[in-house]
């Protein structure tokens, strides 16, 4: 078993991180702080979760969330997305393994990776409503976010919703709150099986090669971790029995990376405008300078005159 | 209004220098009140949309979002200004997509470009109501608006939000941005040009032109207007219309 959190203190205690410890903030530079934090991890077992939805439960009651009353289309996932109030979702996938002939039902609790390398981040056009802390946490500010959703273009795991209640754009924030005093999120409190735990990036990878090598020795041979190197790794980690094939973990992205578009659109875009507009300006300033302007003359004056008081009768101009 | 203030306004401050001999001149109706409220209207619209727009487009460029009443108003209000400049183009493109049609004169006209930009129009093929250049600005302004509508609708999240696919998302705003930048470029060299060859501004402002400049700049329209029954639209000095 994994060790579990220790009940914190009920004295209150500064929190553990803050904006001194900021490695990235959306639409801003910073400097990173000289230390960089332990970076933590939430470790999501997948073969461990009996798909009982007490992290979902947990999540909304901890963010003081409520989801609407949703309707039975015949399926488990409830509700049928992510929205702006649930978080995190269980994700229920009936897969018959083509090899053992075996009908898996795979659960898989969807919900923010907090990436090392987070494209809501670098999608955002508002300073400072995405913020990354050097532990890894990706949390989004409210007061600082306009609503626009670049951050769902950025995301590769398309995670963040836009409430239409105040429109700012929501996701799991790794219950900083809770991780800010010492607590795990509540998400892995609430799980009854272990299947979700958390602490150090180092310790969750560690623990993860014992669930590995458990799996494997189980007939699992591709279970694995599922820590994606595309954006730079990810603070939210699986555990999955067929890690050669995430996609079958209702679409699980796999080698997912911040899209090209993505990329080009906050990258080379923003210079070649600014090139293109600037270089626009520039030649009609030069030519301004070596033409001169154009000035009608007298005789053009004499001329329209002319051509007014003897029109031109009938000849093709 | 009398005509030798038509004179003034018309003329001396754009289009003469001080010392060259004063030519009443004719002068040439170009834009009703109508088209040139809707020129403007559409204008504004621009310019409010590139504000807000680029607000959004850089770090570098946010405070702009100050101008609208911070972020979240600028990215509400944004594509509203959008709904507001696909109208007021939708009417400069009914009244004016005919005379902006293509004709075989455009084609050997940008042929010599170079001897326009060197300001010999002279050497020009005569023009009609408008240049080659000043269609290419009307075309190209028109498809960028449908562009613009068109993606700014994908990436309008607060209504639009559930109609696409994320994919169709990133293509649009990048598209959207791409576009932005085109339009602001076309934007410059169309306020250039209006600035450039001087006289111009009057065409927009008041609706007239010397007799000189239209002599000068569309000399087929010149004649055609010289020659047609409306004859109204040229007046010479003494006031009475040309025959
Ligand atoms: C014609 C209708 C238009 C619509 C419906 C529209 C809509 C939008 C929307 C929805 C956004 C995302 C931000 C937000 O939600 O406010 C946006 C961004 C933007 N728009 Fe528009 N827009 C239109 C026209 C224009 C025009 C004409 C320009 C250029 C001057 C422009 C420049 C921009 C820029 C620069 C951005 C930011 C792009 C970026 O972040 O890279 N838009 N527009
Ligand atoms: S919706 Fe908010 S968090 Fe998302 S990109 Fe826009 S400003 Fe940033
Ligand atoms: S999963 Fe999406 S929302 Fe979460 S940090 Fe990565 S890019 Fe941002
Ligand atoms: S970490 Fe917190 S916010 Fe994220 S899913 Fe778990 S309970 Fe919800």
């Amino acid at each position: 078993m994994f060790p579990p959190l220790p009940n914190p203190t009920t004295a209150p205690t500064p929190p553990r991180f803050g904006d001194q410890d900021l490695i990235r903030r959306s639409a801003s530079t910073v400097t990173p702080p000289a230390k960089r934090q332990t970076e933590v991890a939430k470790l999501i077992d997948v073969s461990k979760c009996i798909g009982c939805k007490a992290c979902q439960s947990a999540c909304l009651q901890w963010n003081d969330m409520v989801e609407e009353v949703g309707v039975n289309v015949g399926v488990y996932d409830n509700p049928h997305d992510l929205t702006p109030a649930s978080f995190t979702l269980m994700r229920f996938t009936e897969w018959e393994n083509p090899e053992t002939k075996n009908l898996e039902w795979l659960i898989r609790k969807d919900g923010c990776m907090h990436c090392e390398d987070p494209g809501c981040l670098k999608a955002c056009p508002a300073p400072g409503a995405i913020v990354q802390y050097s532990n890894g946490i990706v949390d989004f500010v409210h007061d600082n976010c306009i609503g626009c959703g670049y951050c769902v273009k950025g995301c590769p795991f398309d995670i963040p919703r836009i409430s239409k209640v105040d429109n700012k754009a929501y996701k799991c924030t790794l219950c900083s709150d809770r991780v800010a005093v010492g607590q795990g999120p509540a998400c892995a409190k609430a799980c009854p099986t272990q299947a979700i735990v958390f602490g150090t990036k180092d310790d969750m990878k560690q623990w993860a090669d014992g669930r590995i090598k458990d799996l494997k020795s189980r007939g699992f041979k591709n279970a694995g971790l599922y820590d994606p190197p595309g954006v730079g790794g990810t603070h939210v980690m699986y555990v999955l029995h067929h890690a050669d094939k995430p996609e079958i973990y209702a679409g699980l992205p796999n080698n997912p990376r911040i899209s090209p578009l993505v990329e080009i659109w906050k990258g080379v875009a923003k210079y070649a405008g600014f090139a293109a507009i600037g270089a626009m300006a520039a030649v009609t300033v030069v030519h301004g300078i070596f033409s001169g302007a154009s000035r009608v003359s007298p005789h053009d004056e004499e001329k329209a005159k002319e051509m007014a008081e003897k029109p031109p009768a009938g000849e093709n101009a | 209004m009398s005509v030798t203030n038509e004179r003034r306004e018309v003329v001396k401050g754009d289009a003469l220098e001080k010392g060259d001999p004063v030519v009443e001149p004719v002068v040439v109706v170009r834009y009703s009140t109508a088209a040139r409220i809707n020129h403007w209207l559409t204008a504004g619209g621009f310019v409010l949309l590139a504000l807000s727009g680029f607000a959004l487009f850089h770090p570098s460029l946010y405070w702009l979002t100050g101008l609208f009443g911070g972020g979240q108003w600028t990215r509400t209000i944004h594509p509203w200004f959008g709904v507001f400049l696909f109208l007021g183009f939708t009417g400069l493109f009914l009244r004016f997509w005919r005379v902006n049609l293509w004709s075989p004169a455009d084609g050997s006209w940008l042929k010599n470009i170079h001897t326009f930009l060197a300001g010999d129009e002279d050497k020009m093929p005569e023009v009609g109501r408008f240049n080659f250049a000043q269609k290419a600005v009307f075309w190209w302004m028109g498809i960028l608006i449908l562009i613009m509508i068109g993606t700014g609708v994908v990436i309008w999240e607060q209504y639009f939000g559930a109609y696409t696919t994320v994919e169709q998302k990133r293509v649009a705003v990048l598209v959207h941005s791409l576009g932005a930048i085109v339009m602001v470029c076309i934007l410059i060299v169309h306020i250039y040009g209006a600035v450039w060859a001087r006289g111009t501004m009057t065409a927009m402002v008041k609706g007239k032109v010397s007799g000189g400049w239209a002599f000068k700049h569309h000399r087929m329209w010149l004649r055609q207007l010289a020659r047609s029954e409306k004859t109204n639209h040229v007046r010479t000095p003494t006031g009475t219309p040309a025959e």
